[in-house]
């Protein structure tokens, strides 16, 4: 059998040693009652058969190429250097446990500080933790922190924040008493104000507004941001929010089909005792040299048991390694590239979609970065079509937001070459 | 050997990488953008060429223990082996390029992977269906009781409080206070098993559930499991299996069949996907038909031989994260669940509980033992027995990482002082565990030797025990402003005026 | 009376007149650990016998602190914001952690608290 070690007479030789004639009496506190007769599942396969099976399944997917993905909603394409997975598949990191021991974690402990003081440089904000499990997750566990910090109990989504985020954050409430509430204005029970830069249909908002009016109402400001355009956008940091929050999806993680990729999550050094989650630290040892050790850990759950203010555990320490290679591999000017050609390109799409027969921009008055939503005629007939090219269009959004039917956004990266607008532009003309 | 931090190694000259231009008519952000949209600063990001960047990273991978090279027995982890070809599976572009928002009928091979992974999660187990939307294990385990919140509720019950031993992992506690319950502890007998009497004192009409892992965190198995099971649904409460322990008896028995109704396991756990410094993982969910309803949406379900994500469920407690879950470690465990089947699952639990007991005997002289064996897939032993000396678990754990081992689990449980958890797995040697019991003892006779020797371990890894107090102070200092040290990321060096 | 009276959660209380001074043992900051943090209520909250009133830390444990006797908060050792360590080294003078007035008359031999003595018992029972 696969990954099993012991042979026949080790097993005998160990029975032996303990001192035993068989299993059961191993097994001996399991009821009768309760023993089974093996497993309702098939034997195991070869390795052979087993990656044929796997292999069969992943064929009976579409792949579209990467250049001809048009689709985001929070999940883009994007060039991911080999760098990443050249790091990230190194069996010393990626077989790694989590650095309790922090002496023999020091690759782990290092390389996450590092990713810790990228996001907070990114952001612009004092302190973010060792990582979340995605960006609704990281919007609901910030939320739980303007909860705690405040003692208030309702929050105000502001705007179009993705959905899901916000299922997952009524999800997060329901538990802890806590009320969400869509649009208006921030008063005495607000405990924060959540709005998302550039927006789900990818529009830039006004942050430093929203920022203010949360502030002016002894509530806390959540932003959750897009990682890549902050390289151009001002940064949480520069208008005064206290958390700043996002999917880190974008900085060297495949899609995936949605998972696993990494929430990330900084904030003003108020509220550092509340952050959830892991905290890697500077520390030293008797001989001067400098290591790194987990920090502040009594905020954790295996400390404050029922009165953590998060019980992350396991977070997504793998991904955070990712994005930290990517963005060392990009530096601040690789960085800026990737979201200027993102910028010149969407535009440039904008502007020719925009020339279609009956296609227009749904908010023409409203800025984007590298997503924008077009009024479609005829959307599922078009995207079909589009599909049956290989083209992967843009996104319908109405499916979530009924004001919002017939809007699609499209997306564009740089991995979308000049070629490929143009025959995203001729499918749709034919 | 340290390594410096990229910040530190970084130079303002350095190319940023090549990428593509534009090539095609356009704005730039300054020309459409209003000013105070802008970024003022670029981000310190740190400025390295692919070689130096190469290296760095090659170099912190040197200063790390893992399972490619160590043992790790680690009580209630269950580091095993980690199959390589769950890596192989999980790259293939067929399931890395798939975007979440894709029609189903493009992603049908995907849906098939999860209907298939829950149909075999669920013969491991004994319940009738999974979810596969929760990250990790604490968010499983938040998830099953919010649907056992959910269930209460339907029936129009209000039950405030869950049950926990004191002998419970702390995201038990955590995620139950998080639900919204008032937390009970239930306190171990004198055998480390749950106190039946104190149970029946603490089950009322308040009571929403009870949760327990079996074997329990001293890896003993809960031989009252039926009795326990029967108290908490007399009471109309439920009862939640923590799956921390599953890697003790798949093949051998299920918590379905002891009467659990939420079942919690970690792919990251039993299901060998790799623990990647402390994430990604998984926590799935099984659960009895009575909770089905309340399963995080969307579900995948077969209809006339296609797949599909049903969204319309009026009673699910919503969503848990975003998407369908952490797709990439289901494809993991799905490969291994395939390569072991259910035969080769059976033998893995047999082996791990063979490979505890055996380890047991080698150094049961030398360590007390609080609870008499057999064991299950782990045991707890207590360093107690050299407390005369001055050594505490903490000094057996740094000296075992001077030899090459990953320290067992210590301090945990709570319930025995100085305590040492150990988990084999079935993926060691004999030789191996022959070399680590050889370890122990050699260490404990060095407790009555050189007891200042083993407080000063570890001596041959890259850094010594570090001085976490310290660090906490200066981090308290900086958070109150008296400081500018962050501590807990890099500051290049004070500048001046920016 | 200016005895020491200890809570079975290891705090100490004195008493003089209608004021209260408020700390943790001896034996609790030597099970702790150094302690690094504090989280502590403001003065001019009122607490009820018993009520926890803030959290201890080490590096690796955290600890309740409940009110030995019930009153209003005068005065919050700021010492302790700076240097949490006092705890450690000076548990039962300068690591005072709180002053209350008491509410309330408080039976002259506060019989829910231990003396010296019984305390002792207490934490050699525990210590073994």
């Amino acid at each position: 059998m696969p990954y099993l070690v012991h042979s026949p007479e080790d097993r005998a030789a160990m029975l032996e040693t303990i001192g035993v004639r068989s299993m059961d009496d191993l097994l001996v506190d399991i009821p009768q009652s309760l023993r089974l007769d093996g497993l309702q599942l098939p034997d195991g396969l070869s390795e052979l058969e087993t990656m044929a099976h796997v292999s069969a399944l992943a064929g009976r997917n579409r792949v579209y190429p990467d250049r001809l993905t048009f689709r985001g909603g929070g999940i883009y394409r994007r060039f991911i250097p080999a760098a990443v997975s050249a790091v990230t598949s190194k069996p010393e990191f990626y077989t790694a446990y989590t650095p309790y021991q922090a002496e023999a974690s020091q690759g782990t402990l290092q390389s996450i500080f590092e990713y810790q003081t990228l996001i907070a440089e990114l952001t612009a904000l004092d302190v973010s933790n060792a990582s979340l499990y995605d960006g609704a997750t990281a919007v609901a566990e910030a939320a739980m922190m303007a909860h705690v910090h405040t003692g208030r109990n309702e929050v105000i989504v502001s705007g179009y924040v993705h959905p899901e985020y916000v299922q997952v954050l009524r999800a997060f409430g329901d538990g802890r008493g806590i009320k969400v509430r869509k649009d208006g204005e921030p008063n005495k029970k607000t405990a924060a104000v959540i709005f998302q830069q550039p927006d789900f249909l990818g529009q830039l908002i006004d942050p430093r507004a929203l920022t203010t009016a949360a502030h002016d109402a002894g509530a806390l400001a959540i932003a959750c941001v897009d990682p890549i355009s902050l390289a151009i956008l001002a940064p949480p940091g520069e208008y005064g929010a206290d958390i700043a929050v996002g999917e880190g999806q974008q900085l060297g993680l495949a899609p995936s089909f949605g998972g696993p990729h990494v929430g990330f999550i900084a904030c003003k050094k108020e509220l550092v005792r509340k952050l959830p989650g892991r905290l890697v630290g500077i520390a030293h040892d008797a001989q001067g040299r400098r290591g790194f050790v987990l920090a502040l850990a009594a905020r954790e759950q295996h400390i404050r048991r029922e009165k953590a203010t998060s019980n992350i555990c396991t977070n997504h320490s793998l991904c955070a390694l990712a994005a930290a290679v990517y963005l060392t591999y990009m530096g601040p000017y690789g960085l800026r590239q990737v979201a200027e050609v993102g910028f010149r390109r969407a535009h440039n799409l904008a502007q020719r979609l925009a020339a279609l027969p009956g296609w227009e921009l749904a908010f023409p008055d409203r800025q984007f970065v590298n997503e924008f939503p077009m009024r479609v005629p005829k959307s599922p007939a078009v995207l079909r079509k589009l599909s049956r090219k290989g083209i992967l269009g843009g996104l319908e959004v109405g499916r979530w937001f009924r004001e919002l039917k017939g809007v699609v956004t499209f997306t564009c990266t740089e991995v979308n070459d000049a070629r490929a607008l143009d025959e995203l532009v001729e499918a749709l003309r034919s | 050997m340290t390594e410096a931090l990229s910040f530190e190694l970084s130079r303002p000259a350095v190319d940023p990488p090549r990428l593509p231009e534009p090539d095609v008519a356009g704005p730039s952000p300054a020309d459409v953008l209003p000013r105070d949209a802008l970024r003022s600063r670029p981000p310190g990001l740190p400025r390295l060429s692919e070689p130096e960047i190469m290296r760095h990273y090659s170099r912190l991978a040197s200063l790390n223990y893992s399972i490619s090279e160590n043992f790790y027995p680690l009580g209630s982890c269950t580091m095993k082996y980690n199959p390589v070809l769950n890596e192989a599976a999980a790259a293939l572009p067929g399931f890395a390029a798939l975007h979440p928002y894709q029609d189903e009928d493009s992603v049908q091979g995907a849906l098939e992977l999860m209907w298939r992974l829950e149909q075999a999660l669920c013969a491991v187990v004994g319940v009738d269906r999974v979810t596969l939307q929760p990250a990790a294990g604490a968010h499983g385990e938040w998830t099953a009781l919010r649907m056992i919140a959910a269930f209460h509720h339907s029936r129009k019950e209000n039950r405030t409080e869950v049950l926990v031993p004191d002998s419970a992992h702390g995201t038990n506690p955590a995620s139950a206070a998080l639900s919204g319950f008032h937390v009970v502890e239930v306190k171990s007998g004198p055998d480390g098993r749950i106190s039946l009497a104190d149970l029946e004192s603490k089950l009322s009409p308040q009571t929403a559930a009870l949760m327990l892992t079996n074997p329990n965190t001293l890896g003993l198995f809960e031989r009252e499991i039926l009795d326990i099971a029967e108290m908490v649904h007399a009471t109309g409460a439920m009862l939640y299996y923590d799956g921390a322990n599953l890697n003790a008896f798949m093949g051998i028995c299920r918590p379905g069949d002891m009467g659990f109704d939420a079942v919690h396991m970690n792919l990251h756990k039993t299901f060998t996907t790799p623990h990647g410094g402390g994430g990604p993982g998984a926590g799935p969910v099984g659960v009895k038909a009575e909770l089905a309803p309340f399963l995080p949406s969307p579900t995948v379900e077969r209809s006339n031989g296609q797949f599909v994500l049903d969204h319309k469920r009026p009673q699910s407690i919503g969503r848990v994260r975003s998407f369908y879950g952490n797709f990439g470690m289901l494809v993991r465990a799905y490969t291994y669940i395939l390569a072991m089947g259910g035969d080769g699952l059976g033998q893995a639990s047999q082996d791990a509980v063979l490979s505890a007991n055996y380890l047991r005997k080698l150094v049961e002289t030398d360590l007390e033992m609080p609870h008499e064996g057999p064991c299950m897939h782990e045991f707890v032993a207590s360093a107690h027995n050299l407390h005369e000396d001055g050594v505490r678990a903490l000094d057996i754990a740094k000296a075992l990482l001077d030899r090459g081992f990953y320290a067992p689990t210590v301090y945990f449980p709570l319930v025995v002082p100085e305590a040492i958890m150990v988990e084999p797995t079935e993926t060691e040697s004999r030789a191996t565990l022959d070399s680590f019991g050889q370890a122990i003892k050699e260490i404990v006779a060095q407790a009555k030797t050189d007891p200042q020797g083993l407080h000063d371990e570890p001596k041959n890894l890259p850094v010594g025990r570090l001085d976490e107090v310290a660090a906490a102070r200066r981090i308290n200092a900086y958070l109150q402003g008296q400081s500018d040290d962050p501590v807990l990321r890099w500051k290049a060096p004070s500048q001046g005026p920016s | 009376m200016a005895d020491r009276r200890y809570t079975k959660t290891h705090e100490w209380v004195t008493v003089d007149g209608k004021h209260a001074t408020i700390g943790i043992t001896d034996f609790a900051q030597s099970q702790l650990g150094d302690v690094v943090f504090l989280e502590l209520p403001a003065a001019g909250r009122k607490l009820a016998a018993r009520e926890t009133f803030g959290v201890i830390e080490s590096v690796k444990a955290a600890s309740d602190l409940y009110a030995p006797v019930a009153g209003r908060i005068t005065e919050v050792n700021e010492k302790l914001a700076s240097k949490p360590e006092l705890i450690n080294s000076d548990p039962y003078g300068d690591g005072w952690i709180l002053k209350l007035e008491v509410a309330g008359e408080l039976p002259p031999d506060l019989p829910d608290l231990m003396d010296e003595s019984d305390y002792k018992k207490v934490t050699e029972a525990a210590a073994s």
